[in-house]
């Protein structure tokens, strides 16, 4: 048995959460990111709001919220045999020679959605600045969203380096450059205390401030009176209504790819099939608790985003936008920063201060999101090639400069972008999600999965999750990942080309696949290496397996 | 905004927030949640600790 799960900041670090409303904020803060405000309004709106809540719900309760426990005891499972990355971890878990292989995703995916995360930070942290220059004074919706096509480059490849005239404040590159220096200095320097720190007043704050947000859509009424039909009882309509002017309530069901993006949503937003919870819980103790710890997280990720995120930018878009431009939208992204700003330039007074504030503290809650992403792969560097932490993280800067280049580069409407975002984002993280749960439930054993979640539990998992997540969770992510696969594959879709389809007609598509599988392949060498090292060091110890 | 409309939104921010509420209690009611809970920003790394002692 390894003892530096010991090692934990239990210690000095403990002194920070002196009450238990710091535990929870500290629970609750750690799961909220660019997802809740950004990612999940997007995903809301391309795909008719109401009826896309009802597979989100339930892939919350038969997916999300097992499968983050599994994680949390697969992953401290590992740790106690002396493994902390995914591969390692899996191989302890399932002896077979694939077991580790299985960690190729687990380490595309957290490094892969870094490089296009921290380019959406860049964007809050550039709009967070140009409030505080005063540099966002446009008159109209329109202007808003010219000056995001502008800012982002999504008329042309090669176009996000900079606006004409604007100087540093116009260009998405430098505010990318200085978010990557200031990502890698973090993780460089180890400064997790800083990072608790700030989650101690930073979340309450963010908070404080999309509740005041919240509070100006719900009372923005009708803001232009020749368009009368775009009120905010109409943009809540469009959010929660169950059925469409266009489609029934069944039939806007019957749409596999939406059921895929829910599931996807909810594993992004929560972490799960990122290989980071795994990889953190890892390092706790065998009696600390996991069952309320990741219950807690999950409930304040969901309170953020349905409840905040759900009521505030979908309608607030609905009613400054209408619903054409809200479907049309180039990246689920794009949606926030498009509308937030015309209901900030809508506040009675502050307007600036509350933008600056909002942008700044969800560039803040992105930062921490970030950093988490990459202790997968320095995991995996550390304990399986034998690299120092430092080392690790340079190697990791170089690969991840490299993507984001790219990335920023192939900038016409946001292609490369939402590319990755789809095939590691959501289908990475789903097919992660789903050899996870076979892992926990038919290889460790459900059994043995809740001995391990009880252990030190605050709370009992009610027994239903046993059913589910041996039988129900598989079930349903095969179910729509066949039914997804299907359509793809046979049915003509109508208007825009279907995923797969893009990638046969698609240049940038194509590269950016290109760029998935590079770096699938680099990993996959890496583990390669760290296999041999591990039986190596086992034949050293006398042919013991962990 | 239709009756279903206001139905799933109720239903659903109040869902959540139901839960969030549940979950504060409990962990205000957990004697040793301070030491016991955990979330990824808490949880320093080994290697971490290594690297600030370089």
């Amino acid at each position: 048995m390894d003892d530096r799960q010991g090692q934990r900041g239990s210690g000095g670090n403990r002194e920070m959460w002196a009450s238990r409303l710091g535990v929870i904020l500290a629970v609750t803060g750690s799961a909220v990111g660019l997802g809740n405000f950004l990612r999940f309004p997007g995903l809301a709106a391309k795909y008719d709001g109401g009826a896309f809540m009802i597979p989100y719900f339930i892939a919350f309760l038969l997916l999300g919220l097992p499968i983050a426990w599994s994680e949390w005891a697969m992953g401290r499972y590992g740790g106690r045999h002396g493994y902390n990355s995914s591969p390692g971890i899996f191989r302890v878990l399932w002896r077979n020679r694939a077991a580790p292989y299985f960690g190729v995703l687990a380490m595309v995916v957290p490094v892969m959605i870094y490089m296009y995360y921290v380019y959406i930070e860049a964007w809050c942290l550039a709009y967070a600045v140009r409030y505080l220059f005063g540099a966002m004074g446009f008159e109209n919706p329109e202007q808003f969203f010219t000056f995001f096509a502008q800012f982002t480059g999504i008329e042309q490849d090669g176009a996000a380096w900079a606006i004409e005239g604007e100087g540093l404040l116009g260009s998405g590159v430098f505010f990318l450059v200085l978010c990557f220096v200031l990502n890698f200095v973090l993780i460089y320097r180890g400064l997790s205390k800083g990072i608790e720190w700030f989650c101690s007043w930073a979340m309450p704050a963010l908070l404080v401030c999309a509740v005041i947000v919240l509070i100006r859509v719900l009372t923005l009424g009708t803001p232009d009176p020749q368009k009368p039909e775009l009120n905010v009882l109409n943009g809540l309509g469009y959010m929660w209504n169950p059925a469409t002017e266009r489609l029934g309530f069944f039939e806007s069901l019957r749409k596999p790819e939406m059921w895929m993006e829910a599931a996807g949503q909810i594993f992004f937003s929560l972490s799960v099939g990122f290989g980071i919870i795994i990889t953190y819980a890892s390092y706790l103790k065998s009696d600390d608790d996991i069952a309320l710890s990741g219950l807690t997280a999950c409930a304040g990720n969901e309170f953020c985003e349905v409840a905040l995120g759900g009521l505030m930018i979908v309608p607030a878009a609905y009613v400054f936008f209408g619903h054409e431009t809200l479907q049309a939208s180039q990246s689920t992204f794009a949606l926030g920063f498009v509308t937030l700003p015309n209901v900030f330039g809508k506040l009675p007074a502050g307007g600036d201060v509350i933008g600056f504030l909002f942008f700044f503290l969800l560039f803040l809650a992105a930062v921490t999101s970030s950093l988490s992403m990459l202790q997968p792969a320095i995991a995996l560097l550390e304990e399986g090639l034998g690299l120092r932490r430092r080392a690790s993280v340079a190697m990791l800067g170089f690969i991840t400069a490299v993507g984001s280049a790219f990335i920023v580069y192939f900038s016409k409407d946001l292609t490369a972008l939402d590319t990755i975002d789809f095939w590691v984002g959501t289908f990475g993280i789903y097919v992660l999600a789903l050899f996870q749960v076979i892992l926990f439930a038919w290889i460790l054993g459900v059994d043995r999965g809740f001995e391990e979640l009880d252990r030190g539990a605050e709370i009992r998992v009610p027994r239903i999750f046993k059913f589910i997540i041996k039988y129900v969770s598989p079930t349903y992510l095969l179910a729509v990942f066949a039914a997804w696969a299907y359509q793809s594959l046979f049915v003509v879709p109508e208007g825009q080309p279907s995923r797969l389809q893009a990638i046969v007609e698609n240049r940038t598509v194509q590269l950016s696949i290109g760029l998935i599988v590079l770096v699938s392949a680099l990993f996959a060498l890496l583990i390669a290496q760290s296999v041999q090292r591990w039986r190596a060091a086992e034949r050293a110890a006398g042919g013991k397996k962990p | 905004m239709t009756l279903g409309g206001w139905i799933a939104m109720l239903l659903s921010v109040g869902g959540v927030t139901a839960l969030l509420g549940w979950c504060i209690y409990k962990v205000l009611a957990t004697p040793e949640s301070t030491r016991h809970l955990h979330s990824q920003v808490d949880i320093t790394t080994p290697d971490i600790l290594d690297s600030e002692a370089d």
